[in-house]
């Protein structure tokens, strides 16, 4: 996860608190979704950036997650998100999302 | 009439030292964990140059090997390599670090570049036997110094250091004491990017065949910016390069725009050609030193070799049109407006679906798109996925909900109007014009119709707006012929309706 991103989550994380926070990934493929859910759950596995040992330990799901999804409005995500919901590897992103959010 | 492609060049200059000297992703680690395991192992995971050379997607970037080919090629290619590989391409040349030290000094206009004696001794004639190199670059190469002197710049004046197997052997010194926009590392990442530029401006004009003197502008593309405190992305590397490549009646300017910066250009370029305004322009980028080994650490992870090390580098020469060359079509360009918004198929929509509905066409007219063309063996294990598949299966599913495509043809989609990824990591470099060349002998030969160029970039990076950026244009063959042929067939006609009234009315007049 960028560095700078990182930074961003953190200081949410302190202004609003951990528990009050949710991160929505975007990310196109499966590992790269679980690289971003890891660095804001349990630190940066890079060890580049702000969240290096830093476990959060934040709520974080895929916007093509199912719980995700019945959160919004049915036209709106169809608009917004259905035609990468057609491209992407949906179930992958969900396998390593769910491997992530086990390991807390 | 529109204009045309009149030629491109693709160059690479592979720089192993740089990588671990200069990328970001390794300079940052020096600074936050100095002491990694990662930073041990990147000098042992460095290719050799005549591993590079053999490199599939090297020998696509320059010309030897076409798309198709490289898409037969079993995946992945890191370890595998091309036995009758060449250094030259028909599009330009894959140039050792050693060499390109000496076109860096050409390239140096204040004496900031030094490098040792016993190098200059021993590489200079390697460097003067490129064929490309003219006998007026080979005369701007100074005489080497004591490495004694090159070790005080970098030890005590803060130079960066020049390496070649992992041996100092030369410097570029800061170009003013404390302003950092001419610090070492700016100048060194500038006229790294400059001396690229100059590598791809000499074979466009070769591969255009036309003369130098015929350019009379010049467009960079890259992402970096020259200037001082008081102007920090002045410019102008255009005329810059032009000048060391004797474009001596250019003149020029830098477009900017991250990776769609290069997309942009060229539609400029096209614009100021059929405007008239001028009759050849060049639109030309180096290479990026910061992005070397961007993805070091995942590729060390997963034991591949570190494949980002080379600095990519391309040119395109647009011209009036010459009754032969592919076209830059001005009715059909795509445009990310203000407006767009982010969702990817807004994006997507703007860039493909919309300029192609404005002139009546449907997507599955065109027979290749070319959008971020990034080598997959590159993104791949470091968790990126395929770039232009990803974007294939995007435009394909836009096709779908369109109702231009059934979704079964999906799979089919991609294979039949995509294309494999090829490119460097470089940012702007594999953004859609990567296959601009290959395009337009694919038109010549009657293997496609035409081809959509996508260029998209990250505005977001540079913390001025949220917003993201893309445009498109489309390239197809060569209609001047019909062109003249529909003017000279109305024009035979309004002669005819002219002879035919003169007569009717001396007719008229006879009969009174």
């Amino acid at each position: 996860m960028d560095l700078e991103n990182q930074k961003r989550v953190k200081e949410f994380a302190e202004e609003y608190g951990a528990e009050n926070l949710v991160v929505v990934l975007g990310a196109a493929e499966g590992e790269a979704a679980g690289l971003a859910a890891e660095t804001v759950t349990l630190g940066d596995p890079t060890f580049a950036g702000p969240l290096t040992g830093v476990q959060l330990g934040l709520a974080v799901y895929h916007v093509c997650e199912p719980e995700i999804k019945e959160e919004f409005d049915e036209a709106v995500y169809d608009e917004q998100v259905g035609m990468m919901e057609m491209v992407l590897d949906v179930d992958d992103i969900v396998s390593e999302m769910n491997a992530i959010r086990e390991q807390l | 009439m529109n204009s045309v492609i009149k030629g491109a060049s693709y160059v690479l200059v592979h720089t192993p030292d740089m990588v671990y000297y200069n990328g970001t992703t390794q300079t940052t680690e020096m600074i936050v964990n100095p002491e990694s395991e990662y930073l041990k192992e990147v000098k042992s995971n460095l290719r050799s140059y005549e591993d590079a050379v053999k490199y599939w997607p090297n020998q696509t970037y320059i010309g030897n090997v076409h798309p198709e080919e490289l898409a037969g090629v079993e995946f992945p290619w890191y370890d595998k390599k091309k036995e009758d590989a060449d250094r030259y391409g028909k599009y330009g040349e894959i140039m050792p670090e050693e060499e390109f030290l000496f076109l860096v000094q050409a390239c140096d206009q204040f004496e900031v570049v030094r490098l040792d004696k016993d190098f200059v001794a021993e590489y200079k004639d390697k460097f003067a036997a490129d064929p490309i190199i003219g006998e007026d670059i080979v005369a701007m190469i100074h005489e080497g110094v004591e490495l004694s002197e090159i070790e005080h710049f970098v030890n005590e004046e803060h130079a960066e250091g020049l390496y070649f197997n992992d041996k100092l052997v030369g410097c570029v010194k800061r170009a003013h004491d404390i302003d950092v926009n001419l610090s070492a590392h700016v100048m060194h990442e500038n006229l790294m990017s400059k001396a690229s530029s100059v590598l791809a401006l000499l074979y466009a004009v070769r591969n255009a065949g036309i003369d130098k003197a015929e350019v009379e502008y010049v467009i960079d593309c890259a992402e970096e910016a020259c200037g001082d405190m008081n102007q920090r992305g002045g410019g102008n590397f255009a005329k810059a390069a032009a000048e060391i490549a004797g474009l001596v009646n250019a003149t020029g300017s830098d477009a900017r725009g991250f990776c769609a910066a290069p997309t942009h250009a060229v539609i400029e370029a096209a614009a100021l050609v059929k405007s008239g305004a001028y009759k050849t322009v060049v639109v030309t980028s180096g290479g990026c030193t910061a992005k070397l080994g961007m993805n070091g650490k995942d590729h060390v992870k997963k034991g591949l070799p570190i494949l980002e090390d080379c600095l990519g580098g391309f040119a395109v020469v647009i011209s009036e049109n010459d009754g032969v060359s592919p076209e830059i079509d001005l009715n059909v360009l795509g445009r990310h407006t203000v407006g767009t918004g982010s969702a990817p198929q807004n994006v997507i929509g703007s860039l493909v679906a919309d300029p192609l509905d404005r002139v009546g066409m449907k997507i599955t007219d065109i027979d290749k798109f070319s959008p971020e063309m990034q080598n997959p063996d590159i993104t791949k294990p470091a968790g990126a996925g395929d770039v232009p598949l990803a974007n294939y299966k995007m435009i394909g599913a836009l096709a779908v909900k369109r109702g231009e495509l059934d979704r079964k043809e999906l799979a089919n989609f991609t294979t039949e109007k995509g294309l494999t990824g090829w490119a460097p990591t470089q940012g702007h470099i594999p953004s859609g014009v990567p296959y601009i060349g290959p395009a337009c002998e694919d038109i010549k030969e009657g293997k496609i119709k035409n081809a959509m160029i996508i260029g998209k970039g990250s505005l977001f990076l540079g913390r001025m707006t949220n917003l993201f950026d893309g445009v498109s244009f489309l390239i197809h063959g060569n209609t001047a012929a019909e062109e003249e042929a529909a003017a000279g067939v109305s024009e035979e006609e309004v002669k005819g309706l002219i002879a035919k009234a003169m007569k009717d009315f001396a007719a008229t007049l006879m009969a009174e």
